[in-house]
């Protein structure tokens, strides 16, 4: 039976109502519209669909919606917006590190939980951050750029 | 009108300007008209798409639309193409809107692939837009009561010299000054007057894809929208015998269950319904299947020779005085099945309203994809538009035209609602068509100096182009499944100089003697079609590992033995700025574990020239090969967007380094059981190389396709980088640990 869920998602209160054990991504593509998380395998292996939870990158192609009520969800589009860009927003612009872009969002969201929790990683660090997500485009390199320019910022 | 990510996805934006609203544009006008003769030939897509005005628009508003038939594939076309068409008309970048790839708006520019969007659309556009701008001058010459010479232009307003006489691109538009057929007679810009071409300009789709903007397919939402699935046959060539449909139907939010022979899918009013629906559709389905796939492993090769072949004599080439080769060497090179492996599933949202259908694709070509459309779906072309928009990076022909068809199907099944329809992970894995596995066998004789006296290259490979749109067939594949199923056109071999499997297996070096022999296999067990390089990828690895076997066999350093064999001077200038970059030192030895390989190619020997240097770690225990560094010389004649070609190059040396390493699709005698990422792994972040590319800008010659020039040097280098490690040859892709393991003598230790 469908349920009411009240979801904290870029510090607005959201309220949908569908089954439990519904994955966040499908409430926050389709109920939310919000677009970032992408949809890459479903099967917490490629990273796509990342968003922050309570300070960590969790895969929301997997994340059942029960699993995420009262807690802080933020989404690429909760960090900046193209007038007002996230310092890694910016540094991904400024380092021009994407081909097609569809991962990019894995990417951006895993180097905050990373940046949240550690302000200066090493190139290894943000490599090893980054393990998990996959790129098909090879845009790799410029994403470590872009990571390692966002650190350099002040506010991140 | 538009959202804060400047992309409002309501049906009326993604509609406008598709009917009426575009007046004094047409591309209805058929040309050559009939009693024409041979018309001259134009250059680049505009011999085809003759409209002046079906490539520009200078519109009232102060903005220019440019429309082009190549599509964005995450490659940044659409930004050079702009530079390209700015440059060449004095306006600002900012004021183009790019309009790609739509069967009712653009010119009809086949399939963006090859590597020839620049070549092709963007030499289109140069000519078209000066041509333009002449037109414009001239107009505005008549007007203003000046001579056209004495007319300059800046940001589209035109400017007399004494700077009083002043009129805009946006205020001669009235009179449909581009309503005419293009004569290409203007002279695009010199290379000193661009002021765009050459520079690095940011790509202009980048800032909404890392802010959430709605950028992909995957993320158009329409009014009434439902969520489709299909459930494909467990393997080819399997038969569906039941299924349970009433208990499908009866599932939440499920609106259509389609059933047609083999093809099964439904359409769900939310996406975890019909994600869901399909899960259980999937379980109840009984199919009948057939041990009709090739053997794995090593005995594939000897399966893929032993099939039906049409054989053809490439290149053949005889010097008048035979020399007598003072040794001979002979190697096999082979190369499995690879992968597209995009990271988004295909995906494409389909509206049949009326009798007519709408698609939204990220197919590379909206109008092949449209006529193999009307055949499967037995409409007339005229009732169908297909209009491009982003999917993620595709490398080649994987999923996108066939999901269209899907969506179409099930389109046609919920009384006229939108639907979207994304694969599953599984669905691409093990359906897109994969790059060809290929054999390859090379033979050469060596003079008493060391050079090459005969060279003989003898491949086996399937076809690698199996797109949708040709004349003959549907290569859609669920046209293939349903009751009455459609046949798949016949498989055919893109003809030389480009060729598909014999791609850049013609040498570029000045053999006095040589045969190149294709055998194109022409039954297909396992799906194939193009994949980013065709041929080019494992003839350049079989070619360039092979030079490298002859010039240790010759005693001689490998970049000076590619050197005395090659005239081209563009081709050395790559291969020398590459081992310069590197710091090349001629003939070391490798360590034993580490070691230095190079690799050159020409992309189909009419395109990009790219060298490429590996520097290679071997763990001598496990047999692990981790590429460190790979520096890159590339000359692509005129370059457009440094940055964008940077990137090409880039991309491109990591994912043939990931296809190098790593990749193979596996399958037993039944069944694709490659089927999502734990399958088929490719290179993560701690294993990508550094990569240094060093662009050689020869502004003054025509740009030369680049996008996918980097895939067979690198893998030729790398392999050549391991021997020079080692002193082992791997001849085997891909170069796993065990192979590597085998080849140091300590399989099984």
């Amino acid at each position: 039976m469908p349920q009411s869920f009240s979801l904290k998602v870029n510090g607005a209160v959201r309220t949908v109502t569908v089954e439990a054990d519904t994955p966040l991504l499908y409430i926050l593509r389709n109920d939310l519209e919000l677009n970032g998380a992408k949809f890459g395998c479903g099967l917490a292996q490629c990273g796509a669909c990342t968003v922050v939870v309570n300070g960590a990158a969790v895969r929301s192609c997997v994340t059942a919606v029960s699993a995420v009520v009262n807690k802080n969800i933020t989404t690429i589009e909760g960090l900046g917006t193209i007038a007002k860009p996230h310092a890694l927003q910016k540094a991904f612009i400024e380092e021009q590190a994407a081909q097609c872009g569809y991962c990019i969002n894995g990417m951006i969201m895993t180097a905050k939980a990373l940046l949240d929790r550690n302000p200066k990683p090493t190139q290894a660090q943000i490599k090893q951050a980054l393990a998990g997500n996959l790129c098909r485009c090879g845009t790799h390199n410029r994403i470590v750029r872009a990571i390692a320019r966002a650190t350099k910022e002040a506010a991140v | 009108m538009s959202d804060k990510h400047g992309f409002k996805l309501t049906r009326r934006q993604f509609m406008r300007g598709t009917g009426a609203v575009i007046v004094g544009f047409s591309l209805s006008r058929i040309w050559p008209p009939a009693f024409a003769q041979d018309p001259p030939r134009l250059p680049g897509s505009l011999n085809t798409n003759r409209a002046l005005d079906g490539w520009i628009r200078i519109n009232p508003n102060g903005t220019v639309t440019i429309f082009t038939g190549k599509v964005e594939l995450g490659q940044g076309i659409l930004t050079a193409l702009a530079q390209i068409a700015a440059d060449e008309l004095d306006v600002a970048l900012n004021r183009i809107e790019m309009i790609s790839g739509d069967t009712a708006r653009t010119p009809n520019e086949g399939v963006t692939s090859g590597s020839l969007s620049i070549e092709n659309s963007g030499t289109a556009l140069r000519f078209a837009a000066a041509e333009a701008r002449a037109i414009l001058l001239q107009s505005a010459a008549t007007q203003l009561g000046v001579a056209a010479d004495q007319l300059s232009v800046d940001d589209g307003t035109i400017t007399g010299k004494d700077g009083t006489a002043k009129v805009t691109y946006w205020e001669l538009t009235r009179e449909d000054v581009l309503r005419r057929e293009a004569t290409a007679k203007v002279k695009p810009k010199p290379a000193s007057q661009h002021k765009l071409i050459g520079k690095s300009i940011p790509r202009r789709d980048i800032p909404a894809k890392v802010t959430g903007g709605a950028s992909y397919v995957q993320d158009m939402r329409l009014p009434g929208m439902v969520f489709g699935r299909v459930v494909r046959p467990p393997s080819y060539t399997a038969a569906l015998v039941s299924f349970d449909e009433a208990a499908v139907r009866q599932m939440p939010g499920v609106i259509a269950v389609v059933h047609d022979g083999n093809f099964l899918g439904l359409a769900a009013e939310r996406e975890e319904q019909a994600v869901k629906a399909r899960e259980a559709l999937r379980k109840s389905a009984v199919w009948k299947e057939t041990s009709d796939l090739p053997p794995a492993g090593k005995q594939l090769y000897a399966h893929l020779k032993s099939m039906p072949s049409e054989d053809t004599v490439v290149s053949e080439k005889t010097a008048a005085v035979k020399e007598t080769a003072a040794k001979t060497l002979a190697a096999t090179y082979t190369r499995p099945y690879q992968a597209h492996a995009t990271m988004g599933p295909s995906c494409a949202l389909a509206q049949m309203q009326n009798d007519k259908l709408t698609v939204w694709t990220h197919s590379q070509g909206v109008f092949p994809l449209r006529r193999a459309l009307a055949k499967a779906l037995k409409m007339e072309e005229n009732r169908i538009t297909a209009v491009h928009a982003e999917g993620a990076g595709c490398y080649g022909h994987n999923g996108a035209d066939d999901v269209a068809l899907d969506a179409a199907l099930i389109a046609r099944a919920v009384s006229g609602r939108p639907v979207k329809l994304q694969w599953m992970r599984d669905d691409e894995f093990a359906w897109e068509p994969y790059g060809s596995a290929m054999l390859i066998n090379l033979r050469a004789g060596l003079d008493v100096k060391g050079n090459v006296v005969d060279w003989t290259h003898e491949l086996w490979s399937h076809t690698h182009s199996t797109r949708p749109g040709g004349k003959s067939g549907v290569n859609l594949l669920a046209s293939w499944h349903q009751a009455s199923p459609m046949k798949p056109a016949p498989p055919d071999n893109i003809a030389q100089p480009s060729g598909g499997s014999d791609r850049n297996a013609v040498p570029l070096y000045e053999f006095p003697n040589q045969r190149v022999v294709n055998h194109l296999v022409t039954p297909m067990p396992v799906r194939v079609s193009a994949l980013r390089a065709l041929g080019a990828y494992a003839n350049v690895f079989a070619l360039e590992s092979f030079m490298d076997e002859l010039a240790m066999a010759a005693n001689a350093d490998p970049v000076e033995f590619r050197l005395r064999h090659l005239k081209d001077p563009r081709a050395r200038a790559v291969i020398e700025a590459a081992a310069d970059k590197a710091g090349w030192q001629a003939s070391p030895r490798g360590s034993g574990n580490r070691g230095r390989g190079i690799g050159f190619a020409r992309y189909k020997n009419l395109a990009s020239y790219v060298a490429v240097i590996a520097d290679v770690v071997v763990d001598p225990k496990t047999g692990n090969l981790r590429v460190a560094k790979v520096v890159a010389a590339v000359d692509s004649g005129m370059i457009i967007n440094p940055n964008g070609l940077t990137n090409q190059i880039e991309g491109g040396i990591i994912q043939s380094t990931s296809w190098t390493l790593k990749e193979q699709v596996k399958f037993d005698r039944k069944r694709v059981t490659t089927r999502s990422w734990a399958d088929y792994p490719i290179l993560t972040f701690p294993e990508v190389p550094e990569v240094e590319v060093v662009l050689i800008d020869r502004p003054d010659e025509r740009s030369l396709g680049s996008g996918e020039g980097s895939q067979g040097p690198t893998v030729a280098a790398i392999a050549n980088a391991l021997y020079n490690a080692t002193g082992k040859r791997v001849r085997d892709l891909p170069l796993t640990p065990e192979r590597v393991k085998a080849a140091l003598g300590l399989a099984g230790a």
